[in-house]
């Protein structure tokens, strides 16, 4: 696909997320200027840029719906639930006409054209016209008070059949980069000039002329099958800077002669020029000065009619308003929308996600490079060369976290997709559920951002679904009868937390714990942690819900979900209290790149531990030494601190140093001891993953090279942490067996 | 832009050679009035311009109705097609037009 038309798609998918947001805002704020606008513009956009690539079908249904929009933000129309509901839907069969032109081939379903026509038909009744298929902008419509008028202004329609355009362009329009020339050639494709006559009277003298000022006004005659639209279009950009007055074929005479009057040339000599362009016959200017006549002696001076004579220029523009607003509105829309278009574009850069990938290996290859040259000149002890290869240092360590933070997007914008679903599921299952968002500033991978949606979704369906209960049920537990749901994410060591968490009935652990066992999940009498029942869930096609409905109870879902999220290396748990609701929390590492580590030493292999996950470093003394012969833990400042001994874990086998040292690391809230040999300090560690051979390998999370060359084992803290959990519980089961 | 001028007993020749757009038309203009304030009779040959926009018309419309005020003469002559194109499209053949020859397509 053309690179243009993609940047449209992924402009046009914004797009469409805003107008839900915006719609789903309306809902709350029905009067909304500002949020209108917004609707509009971003319709708009939509379908211009439609236009552009030839989308027909995008263009001709967007068409409609903007018309509505237009009228709602005109206040002729108001905001209703039922007017929402069908915008959403609306912009839902955008976003399927979107898609098929993503997928290109793709057509749309039978099922897609009937929800279309329908919605044509829907929006069609909202605006108060017929329903017809037929969606292109039509001819203008003559305006009704101006047909009426026909007699009584003693004018009737011009015999010519071509448009009148009357241009004057703006000082600024040469400096703004634009040609009068390119437009008038435009105009050109779309018909024939019949006549064009240019007028320079506005060009001053020699030395008052600006030389890059603009100083010429057209009158021009066009024949053309074009409509109105596609006529006014040619002059989209330049709309701001220049005064154009067109007028379609056979208009009134009347409207001849407001123009006239409108234009800043003299009356009698604009008159000639319209009548040598052939744009009004003899007879026809004759009529129009007879009317400006009778109408001054008919009507009293300051109570100006259509065609009396010394009104002011700016009254005039809004009579001439009034019989086409559509293109006056129209045009400084476009302008505002082009605007600020170009305000955004230059805010942002695009850039292909691959040419990102490609900096953060060079970063990746850097930093391994700027650790073997701090190591050289450690080792070189010429204090001069120390220092620059410090600074050095420092230096890569920023590069590579602005690298990194290239790729981080805020979790907002995923979060906000909820704002619909949260809705729509609400509406299905016959629940006021309000959705309360926080820490959507966090930021995160983006790879692991669009990972994560799918989780979410299940996540927020089930806790709309099965954790909040009916209004009646809480009426009858004294809670308020809105449910609640939030989502919530935050930076916690080194990863990143979403929560998601509902104020429903929370999971009934008896109901769960009589699954699992006519499941033959676990063994009946088994005794199980608060936490370890609700990690049943989890389980495949585990369900304790009664019903099964459209959105969740089948039981497939949250071992998908769990999934999901363990193949990003994150984890998931729940915490749940009977009537109090349930909180599902998602940790994801921040990044899957590079890491700042610990080194450690044992025996003469090196590990990375992550940074983040380190509390502190102790010496192991010499007392706690002898102990560890008989039990796996200390006593550090009056908590059992498991230990794992990394020689043993490893089967490295050798002899202990005389002095070793534990590193106090934590994962979720648990703490574990690594007793090493050596600490070797910090160490920026670009992870490169393990090959296949090793994936199934338990405590080893990647691998890294040192600056010396060799290459390091970076540690999986959670898995280490769960391992040293698992066998302190199986030991006290033991002992506990034992006493029995 | 360039404009290279010959004077023969106030009969100046000027060549302006070059692109005559918006970037260069403060310069033209200075030049050009300049040119018409030393000559009583001006001949601009337009064959090198390569390239001309609405600003540089501008200029080719001013330098002749200035001329008329101050009664003095300019001419137009061997008009480059580019020139003659905006020329035409403009319909001012009548007022910048002078020997203005048609060429042959």
């Amino acid at each position: 696909m053309d690179q243009p038309l993609q940047t449209y798609i992924e402009e046009s998918r914004a797009l469409l997320e805003d107008m839900e947001a915006i719609l789903l805002h309306l809902e709350s704020a029905p009067d909304d200027r500002e949020s209108l606008n917004a609707l509009f513009r971003a319709a708009h956009t939509i379908k211009g840029s439609a236009g552009l690539f030839g989308l027909d079908p995008i263009v001709s249904f967007t068409h409609v719906a903007e018309n509505v929009l237009d009228r709602l933000r005109d206040g002729q129309l108001a905001v209703s639930a039922g007017l929402v509901e069908l915008l959403l839907q609306c912009r839902d069969h955008v976003s399927g006409l979107i898609d098929t032109v993503a997928e290109a081939g793709a057509a749309l379903s039978d099922e897609q054209q009937q929800a279309g026509e329908r919605l044509l038909l829907a929006l069609h009744a909202v605006l108060g016209e017929p329903g017809t298929a037929a969606t292109a902008p039509a001819a203008p419509p003559v305006p009704k008070e101006h047909a009426g008028a026909v007699e009584t202004s003693g004018g009737g329609r011009v015999e010519s059949d071509a448009w009148h355009l009357s241009l004057r362009f703006g000082r600024d329009v040469l400096r703004n980069g634009m040609d009068p020339a390119s437009f008038i050639r435009y105009l050109a494709t779309l018909g024939e000039i019949v006549s064009l006559t240019t007028l320079a009277e506005a060009l001053p003298e020699a030395a008052a002329m600006d030389p890059e000022g603009c100083y010429l006004g057209f009158e021009i005659r066009l024949r053309s099958e074009a409509d109105k639209q596609a006529v006014e279009n040619v002059f989209e950009f330049v709309h701001d800077d220049c005064d154009i007055h067109i007028l379609p074929p056979r208009s009134l005479v009347e409207d001849y002669f407001k123009l006239i009057e409108a234009l800043p040339e003299d009356n009698h000599l604009m008159g000639e020029i319209l009548v040598a362009s052939g744009a009004l016959t003899t007879r026809e200017l004759e009529l129009a000065l007879a009317c400006q006549n009778l109408k001054a002696a008919a009507e009293p001076p300051d109570e100006a009619g259509p065609c009396a004579p010394g009104k002011p220029v700016g009254q005039i523009l809004v009579e001439r308003g009034d019989t086409y607003p559509e293109i006056v509105d129209r045009a400084l829309k476009k302008q505002q929308q082009g605007r600020e278009h170009k305000a955004q574009e230059a805010r942002f850069v695009r850039v292909h996600a691959d040419k990102l990938d490609g900096l953060i290996d060079l970063v990746g290859e850097l930093v391994i490079a700027g650790a073997a040259n701090a190591l050289l000149a450690g080792r070189s002890g010429n204090a001069a060369l120390t220092e620059a290869s410090s600074a050095v240092t420092r230096l890569v360590e920023e590069i590579r976290d602005s690298a990194l933070r290239l790729r981080m997007v805020p979790i907002g914008e995923t979060f906000n997709r909820f704002q619909r679903v949260v809705r729509d599921v609400g509406r299905e299952l016959g629940k006021d559920i309000a959705l309360e968002i926080s820490g959507a500033d966090t930021e995160l991978d983006k790879t692991v951002v669009e990972k994560i949606a799918d989780p979410l979704m299940h996540l927020v369906r089930n806790a709309m679904d099965h954790g909040i209960e009916s209004a009646e049920v809480r009426a009858a537990q004294g809670k308020p009868a809105r449910g609640t749901l939030r989502l919530n994410a935050y930076h916690d060591s080194g990863g990143v937390v979403i929560e998601v968490s509902d104020d429903g009935g929370g999971l009934k652990k008896d109901r769960i714990l009589q699954k699992a066992w006519e499941r033959g999940l676990i063994a009946p009498n088994q005794n199980l942690s608060d936490s370890e029942i609700h990690q049943l869930i989890f389980e495949a096609g585990f369900s304790t819900a009664d019903a099964v409905t459209n959105l969740s109870g089948r039981g497939v879902g949250m071992d998908v979900v769990k999934k999901n999220i363990v193949a990003l290396r994150g984890t998931v748990d729940l915490d749940s209290g009977e009537g109090r609701g349930t909180t599902a929390r998602i940790r994801l590492p921040l990044t899957l790149a590079i890491i700042d580590g610990f080194l450690v030493g044992v025996g003469s292999a090196s590990y990375v531990v992550p940074l983040d996950t380190v509390m502190e470093c102790l010496e192991l003394s010499a007392g706690e030494r002898a102990a560890l012969a008989r039990r796996n833990y200390i006593n550090l400042r009056g908590e059992v601190l498991p230990l794992i001994r990394l020689r043993d874990s490893f089967e490295l086998g050798g002899e202990a140093p005389k002095r070793e040292n534990i590193v106090v690391v934590s994962h979720a809230g648990q703490r574990t001891g690594l007793v090493v040999d050596a600490l070797l300090g910090e160490f920026q560690a670009v992870i490169k993953p393990l090959g296949r051979m090793f994936r199934h390998l338990k405590g080893i999370g990647g691998s890294t090279i040192l600056g010396s060359g060799e290459v390091a084992l970076i540690l999986d803290v959670a898995a280490l942490v769960k391992q040293a959990t698992a066998r302190e519980m199986a030991a006290t089961d033991a002992a506990q067996t034992a006493m029995h | 832009m360039d404009i290279d001028t010959q004077q023969h007993d106030g009969l100046c020749q000027a060549t302006l050679a070059g692109e005559f757009t918006i970037y260069a038309a403060a310069d033209a203009k200075a030049r050009l009035t300049a040119l018409l304030d030393a000559c009583a009779e001006v001949e601009l040959d337009l064959s090198a311009v390569s390239e001309i926009d609405t600003a540089g018309f501008q200029l080719l419309l001013l330098i002749k109705r200035e001329a008329q005020r101050l009664g003095k003469t300019v001419r137009f002559v061997a008009h480059s097609r580019t020139t003659l194109e905006l020329i035409d499209l403009y319909n001012m053949a009548a007022q910048l037009g002078d020997p203005l020859v048609i060429p042959a397509p």
